[in-house]
């Protein structure tokens, strides 16, 4: 029994099958990548699982509860968190505060009157933000507004912000998309560095195929709303079936 | 100090230092001078800085933080200026009760209203807001007039059923609101030379509860519940990405700024003891968002500072009439005295809305952050300059 089990997800849109009898099961400890071309309902997928979107029909657990039916900010204290394509990190503050955000929402759950407390005397709060800052080698920019930070920060940033809440599993959509290829390298070797400090679960969704393979230990194919395959890296590299949709998108 | 930081402490003690130095600082004209009129350190209007004060500073705390704009923060105070009154009529004159329950009235209120309104966000919010007030306003106008006192407002009478004190004077009028005894509209004038410097009972204790106001106000900008709200002005995905849900946070917030309004209402009518229903109208609700954007959204300080500058406006700058402008530019041969104030008559008495408009666009547009920005930005350049001075030698060239 995995960490997070999908079972039999269908989900429409007017006319079209957007989700059809999707099955996933992301094992505890794992980096799972889920691949397929545009439209193949990657994103729809997640979005069902942060809760987003409700399902027509299946079940989604997590941890042995089940998901559907509960808000985002739920579902995130049950100990899921995302990253998404285009950072959504608090632009209006500064570094250190985008990071204590995170550590409250933690501490004190979805909602807490603590209008009277100064902040500055949270001192076990500073030294958590401090710490993932570190981690993440951005201290010193802590005093930073986050809308000035360049855009391989402002991911950094977001990692950080998931990371700090010490999740049980860590959904990544696209984290490289649109990134220079030095970034791209640098995001891969966070989140290695990510798995071996902690050992986060992840499931990853990712379009860059270097990103995948260097990352995943196991890769689910998805393709138009179906999931084609499940399996290991090595296996999903020379399969037919992931081929034929790959090259079937390209001839479009 | 007091539980804040060096500098808010700073800024608390310069707005306490300002409260309670008011009718001198208001009043830098001798009597019967040609300025005089520009003296504002008179009871009515000082005990209006503040109250509107009270006003702002609360309804910054949902718009300057959540980014919420209410546009029908107005009804809160009408609400708490008739539970005010209300009190006087049926409990006693004294002025702390009327002013507890202005504040709990207020506060209910503004839970229903924030309840409903804040389904919605943005634009929607906005006329959701203004349609309560709307209906708030147009309901104590007309069904309600035996609680609001309809067009002609609600009133004290003679034949007030007062529980806790008599429903006349001896000499047969009626009460005034009082704090223990002390009557709000008592003064103590002090004549220093030609100078009259006037101060109020109803002003100082008004001037109280906006320290009070500005204080609480401080802390709630300080804690993580006032970051909490910063956050979710600046991106309400992230927020609920967290684990934390927007909902309650600025519901809380929208009705600690009903609760200020209503506060404010309540010394309005503790100041003078009536409420009307144009308390409520959306010019009212339009004036607080007025303040709180001329002064600066979301800083401390600026909200107190558009809500005297407005005050100011409407009560100083409106009284300057033509004959006191041809007063002025006697001096100029005949043509162009009347030249210069045929043009310059359309911007102050009654024309002074078009000045605080004017006024008003050019902090929008070249100090988005209010008047606490504009101060800022002078500040910087004074420092700027200091070095310089300090190193008179210095080899580069002027410019």
């Amino acid at each position: 029994m995995g960490l997070l089990e999908v079972k039999g997800i269908n989900k429409r849109f007017g006319g079209l099958q957007a989700l059809g009898d999707v099955n996933l099961s992301v094992a505890e400890g794992s980096l799972h990548a889920i691949i397929g071309p545009n439209g193949a309902g990657k994103s729809t997928l997640l979005n069902v699982l942060v809760g987003k979107l409700i399902p027509d029909s299946g079940s989604v657990m997590f941890d042995g509860q089940s998901v559907l039916g509960r808000k985002p900010h739920e579902i995130n204290q049950m100990g899921i968190s995302r990253v998404f394509q285009t950072p959504e990190i608090f632009t209006d503050l500064t570094v250190f505060e985008n990071v204590m955000i995170p550590c409250f929402a933690k501490r004190d759950g979805a909602f807490r009157m603590h209008a009277i407390e100064s902040i500055f005397a949270e001192k076990g709060i500073q030294a958590q933000a401090d710490a993932i800052l570190a981690d993440v080698n951005m201290l010193e920019k802590k005093d930073m507004l986050a809308s000035s930070l360049s855009r391989g920060d402002k991911r950094r940033l977001e990692m950080a912000m998931c990371l700090v809440q010490d999740p049980k599993l860590l959904l990544l959509d696209e984290p490289t998309a649109g990134m220079a290829r030095a970034d791209t390298q640098n995001t891969i070797s966070l989140l290695k560095e990510i798995r071996e400090k902690r050992g986060i679960t992840m499931a990853i969704i990712e379009h860059d195929m270097n990103v995948v393979f260097s990352l995943a230990e196991r890769i689910t194919v998805l393709a138009q709303g179906m999931p084609l395959v499940e399996d290991t890296p090595d296996n999903i590299k020379g399969h037919p079936k992931v081929r034929e949709a790959y090259l079937g998108e390209a001839q479009v | 100090m007091l539980g804040l930081e060096k500098k808010d402490f700073r800024l608390l003690l310069i707005v306490i230092g300002l409260t309670l130095f008011a009718p001198f600082l208001l009043n830098p004209f001798p009597e019967g001078s040609e300025m005089a009129q520009f003296n504002a350190g008179y009871p009515d209007l000082m005990q209006r800085f503040v109250i509107f004060g009270i006003f702002a500073i609360g309804f910054n705390i949902l718009f300057g933080l959540t980014g919420y704009l209410s546009f029908g923060h107005a009804a809160f105070l009408g609400a708490g200026s008739y539970g005010a009154v209300w009190m006087f009529k049926l409990l006693s004159m004294n002025v702390l009760p009327a002013i507890a329950i202005s504040v709990v009235i207020a506060g209910l209120f503004s839970l229903l209203i924030g309840y409903i309104s804040l389904r919605r966000s943005g634009i929607y919010f906005s006329i959701l807001t203004l349609a309560f007030a709307q209906m708030s306003f147009a309901l104590a106008y007309s069904v309600l007039t035996p609680i609001t006192g309809g067009e002609t407002g609600l009133q004290l009478a003679l034949d007030d059923p007062r529980i806790f004190g008599a429903a006349q004077t001896a000499s047969g009028n009626i009460p005034v609101p009082a704090l223990f005894g002390l009557e709000m509209r008592s003064s103590y004038e002090l004549e220093l030379g030609s100078w009259l410097f006037t101060f109020n009972t109803g002003y100082y204790l008004a001037a109280l509860f906006m320290v009070l106001s500005f204080y609480i106000s401080i802390r709630i900008f300080r804690s993580p519940f006032g970051m909490m709200l910063r956050a979710i002005k600046s991106n309400q995905t992230r927020m609920s990405y967290t684990g934390l849900n927007s909902k309650p946070y600025t519901l809380a917030a929208f009705v600690i700024s009903g609760m200020y309004a209503g506060l404010a209402g309540g010394l309005m009518a503790s100041m003078d003891p009536l409420a009307g229903a144009e308390r409520m109208q959306w010019t009212a609700s339009g004036e607080v968002v007025l303040m709180t954007i001329l002064g600066g959204a979301g800083t401390l300080i600026g909200p107190v500072l558009g809500a005297g500058m407005i005050k100011y406006f409407e009560n100083i700058f409106s009284k300057i009439n033509e004959t006191i402008l041809h007063g002025w530019f006697a001096f100029l041969p005949d043509g162009l005295e009347n030249f210069v104030v045929a043009m310059i008559y359309p911007f102050i008495g009654k024309g002074w809305h078009l000045t605080l408009g004017l006024v008003f666009m050019m902090v929008v547009i070249f100090l988005p952050g209010g008047l606490v920005q504009g101060g800022q930005k002078i500040a910087a350049l004074v420092r700027r300059k200091k070095p310089e001075d300090a190193k008179p030698n210095a080899t580069e060239p002027a410019e």
